[in-house]
């Protein structure tokens, strides 16, 4: 069973600079997650990239533990902007 | 991964434009993201060859290995990884989707 703060911790360590996280249990159960990420890291990379880079921080996580994980993925600048 | 692992799943996806790797098939999905994604495929009016990795856990696994990317579905058109169900999701929305799917082979 994984906490939150597990994946904050993993998410932060893998990327460096994350400027905004939020991590959401979507079904109470621990294992289906949702995780907004804001960080200067995805600065000119791909969708397809940023979430490789998740991915990459949470490394054997993915499989097993986290059965499922929603990702949004922001730079600084795009997330100002989708927060109008 | 072994070659003739990688050299199927190539196999699979040169062999179909648009093929969605997914947790059941395209009349029943096993899994929400596999839904949705089957579902704005639909929605975009693509024709797409879809693989149930619930039936073979060569390629269930494999495939993680095949991208760098370790969750399910996954998408390819003409060759080239799109993405998961965030990502296909947010293309559609933006309407990419369909211009990507439409878009003539260069």
């Amino acid at each position: 069973m994984l906490e939150a703060e597990v994946l904050e911790q993993r998410i932060r360590d893998g990327l460096g600079e994350v400027s905004h996280l939020v991590i959401t249990d979507l079904t109470g159960t621990k294992d289906h997650w949702e995780a907004l990420v804001v960080s200067s890291a995805f600065v000119g990379k791909t969708p397809i990239e940023q979430h490789q880079m998740v991915y990459a921080a949470l490394g054997e996580l993915m499989a097993g533990p986290v059965h499922a994980l929603a990702l949004k993925t922001y730079s600084p600048e795009s997330w100002a902007k989708a927060e109008g | 991964m072994e070659e003739t692992l990688r050299d199927r799943i190539q196999g699979i996806i040169d062999g179909n434009d648009v093929v969605l790797f997914m947790k059941g098939n395209k009349n029943f999905p096993q899994c929400g993201f596999s839904a949705t994604v089957v579902e704005v495929l639909r929605r975009s009016g693509s024709e797409f060859q879809d693989v149930n990795v619930l039936e073979d856990p060569a390629i269930r696994q494999g495939i993680k290995e095949f991208a760098n990317w370790p969750t399910i579905p996954q998408l390819y058109v003409r060759g080239k990884f799109v993405g998961g169900c965030d990502i296909i999701r947010e293309m559609y929305e933006k309407g990419e989707l369909e211009a990507l799917l439409s878009a003539k082979e260069s």
